[in-house]
C-alpha cells in the first residue's frame, strides 16, 4: 500500500457524495448489495484523493478471497493504491470498461466507475461493514 | 486504500498560506510543506503548463550566490543551476533535499579557497523563488518587465524589476522542457508578484505531481530517483556538464574516476524506457528479452502527454541502444517496454 498525506480538514466545507443506500469500508470503497453480489467500488472521497486514475488493475477475477485480501490496484498518475475486498467470496465481474476509461472511477465512481462484483458466502460480513453516516463520521465529511 | 495523514513540523514557504487559500493539497516533501496539486486535476495541470503556462512554487530550493565552485567525487553531490551573473558572482540554485550536504561543501572548499589566497565568498538567499513555465511565458511575463525577454536566452540571468517589485534575478530555465523562467523575489513580496502573474488568464498554478510528470517527459533528472552519489555523470548520461576544458585540466573532485570513463564507456547507463499497460514505477526491476534482470526504473509514470508509460533507470550497457527490445517486471509479470531516447517529449527552450 502507498501511503499518501492529505489535509482532511480542506475538505470539510465540500459536499461529499455519500450515497445512503450504500455500504462502506474504512479504505474507502463502497458496496451495493443485491441478493448474495455485491458490486464495488471507491467512493467519491477516495477518488477525490488519489486525482486522476490511470489504470486499474484486477486479475483475481474467478478467485475466491478473504475479507481484506488485495483483489486489485488502482493507479494515478503519482500512486499506486491496494484495493482490498471488503466480503469474503468469490470475485466474478470485473468492469472491464475501466480497461480504456480509467477515468470512470473520477467522472462516475458510483456508477460507470464500479469495479468488481462479488458472490459473498457470509452475510454476517455485511453487518460489520460501515453506513454512509459511520463513513461520513470517518472522513470527517 | 489507506490515506494517511501525518503532520510533522514542516518547513513552510512564504507561499503557504497562499497554497492553502488556492485549494493547495499539502504533502511533505523533503521536509517542506508544499502543494502536491490545487484544485485542477494532476493531469489538466500538466496539460496546462505544455499549453499555456503555470506557476510552480519553489521556494524550498536552496539559493546562493558564490565566486567559485566545484563538486563531484565520482558521484554526483547534487545537480544544480549555476549561472555567471553580470555582477560579478555565479547564481547557484541546488536542490531542498541537497541543502545541508551542499552547503557543507560549499563551505569547507570555500576554506580551501581562501587558504590558498582567493578572493571567494559564499552567501545564502532567503529569497523566494517561482517558477514561471510553460509556452506563454514570456508574453506574460513581458508585462510586467522594461528589459526585453527576447534578450534572455536559455540559461542566463538578470537582475530586474518584475510588476514593479525591484531586486527580483529572472533566470530563463526551468524544470518541464518548455520555455520558463525562475524568478527570485524578496519574501516579502512573493504574494504580490505570484498574484499579478496569476491574474493573468493563460496563467494557472501547478503543484509537485505536475512538475515531476513535466520533468520526466523532458527526460529531466531527479535527484535521489536517478541520480546520486552512487552514479557517476557518465553512467547517468551527463557528460555534456562537463565542458572540455575541465575534462583536460581534470581539476575537479572524482576527475580520475570520471574522465577515463567517458573514453572507456561504463558498464551501465541511464536510458529512456515507453511502454503500455501497467504504469511503470521507481524500483520496478528491468529485465532483457529473457527475463535477466538488468537493471532497474528509478523514474517512471503515465505520461499525460503520449498516453502511454515513461519511465528512466539504468540498465546493462549492452542493452542501452535506443529501439532495444527489453521487458520491465510489474507486480511478478512482464511487460514489453523498448529502450526510448529522451526526452519523451520535445523540448522548447528559448535559446534567442
Amino acid at each position: 500500500t502507498i501511503h499518501f498525506t492529505t489535509f482532511v480538514c480542506i475538505y470539510k466545507h465540500i459536499k461529499m457524495n455519500i450515497p445512503a443506500e450504500l455500504k462502506y469500508t474504512k479504505d474507502h470503497e463502497w458496496i451495493r448489495i443485491d441478493g448474495d453480489i455485491a458490486t464495488v467500488g471507491i467512493t467519491d472521497f477516495a477518488q477525490g484523493e488519489l486525482g486522476d486514475i490511470v489504470y486499474v488493475e484486477v486479475e483475481t477475477v474467478d478467485e475466491t478471497l478473504a475479507q481484506e485480501e488485495v483483489f486489485g490496484t488502482v493507479e494515478a498518475v503519482k500512486t499506486v493504491s491496494d484495493l482490498f475486498l471488503p466480503l469474503t467470496g468469490e470475485i466474478v465481474e470485473f468492469n472491464e470498461a475501466l480497461e480504456d476509461e480509467p477515468e470512470k472511477v473520477n467522472t462516475d465512481p458510483y456508477g460507470e466507475g464500479w469495479m468488481i462484483k462479488i458472490k459473498f458466502n457470509d452475510a454476517s460480513e455485511v453487518d460489520g461493514l460501515l453506513s454512509a453516516d459511520d463513513y461520513k463520521e470517518l472522513i470527517g465529511a | 486504500m489507506s490515506l494517511v495523514s501525518p503532520q510533522a513540523a514542516l518547513k513552510k514557504t512564504p507561499l503557504f498560506d497562499f497554497h492553502r487559500a488556492h485549494g493547495g493539497k499539502m504533502v511533505e516533501f523533503a521536509g517542506w510543506s508544499m502543494p502536491v496539486q490545487y484544485k485542477d486535476s494532476h493531469i489538466s495541470s500538466h496539460m496546462h503548463t505544455r499549453e499555456h503556462c503555470a506557476i510552480f512554487d519553489v521556494s524550498h530550493m536552496l539559493q546562493g550566490t558564490l565566486s567559485l565552485f566545484t563538486n563531484n567525487k565520482g558521484g554526483i553531490i547534487d545537480d544544480l543551476i549555476v549561472t555567471k551573473t553580470d555582477q560579478g558572482y555565479l547564481y547557484v540554485v541546488s536542490n531542498a533535499g541537497c541543502a545541508d550536504k551542499d552547503s557543507a561543501h560549499m563551505k569547507a572548499r570555500l576554506a580551501e579557497f581562501k587558504a590558498s589566497g582567493s578572493d571567494v565568498d559564499l552567501e545564502f538567499l532567503d529569497e523566494a523563488l517561482i517558477a514561471v513555465q510553460g509556452p506563454s511565458m514570456s508574453q506574460v511575463l513581458q508585462e510586467g518587465l522594461k528589459e526585453d525577454l527576447s534578450k534572455l536566452p536559455f540559461m542566463t540571468s538578470a537582475l530586474a524589476t518584475v510588476f514593479g517589485i525591484p531586486g527580483c534575478r529572472v533566470t530563463r530555465c526551468g524544470y518541464t522542457g518548455e520555455d520558463g523562467v525562475e524568478i527570485s523575489v524578496p519574501e516579502s513580496r512573493v504574494v504580490e508578484l505570484t498574484e499579478r502573474l496569476l491574474a493573468h488568464n493563460e496563467v494557472r498554478l501547478a503543484g509537485l505531481g505536475a512538475r515531476d510528470s513535466l520533468r520526466l517527459e523532458a527526460g529531466l533528472c531527479l535527484y535521489g530517483n536517478d541520480i546520486d552519489e552512487s552514479t557517476t555523470p557518465v553512467e547517468a548520461t551527463l557528460v555534456w556538464t562537463i565542458g572540455k576544458r575541465r575534462r583536460q585540466a581534470k581539476d575537479f573532485p572524482g576527475a580520475d574516476i570520471i574522465v577515463p570513463q567517458i573514453k572507456a564507456k561504463t558498464t551501465r547507463k541511464r536510458v529512456g524506457l515507453v511502454s503500455t499497460g501497467p504504469p511503470v514505477r521507481q524500483h520496478t526491476p528491468i529485465l532483457s528479452p529473457d527475463g535477466k534482470v538488468i537493471g532497474e526504473v528509478t523514474s517512471g509514470c503515465p505520461s499525460p502527454c503520449l498516453k502511454k508509460n515513461v519511465a528512466m533507470g539504468y540498465v546493462d550497457a549492452a542493452f542501452a541502444k535506443n529501439g532495444t527490445a527489453i521487458q520491465v517486471e510489474v507486480r511478478k509479470k512482464a511487460v514489453a517496454a523498448t529502450v526510448c531516447k529522451m526526452p519523451f517529449v520535445p523540448t522548447n527552450y528559448y535559446s534567442g
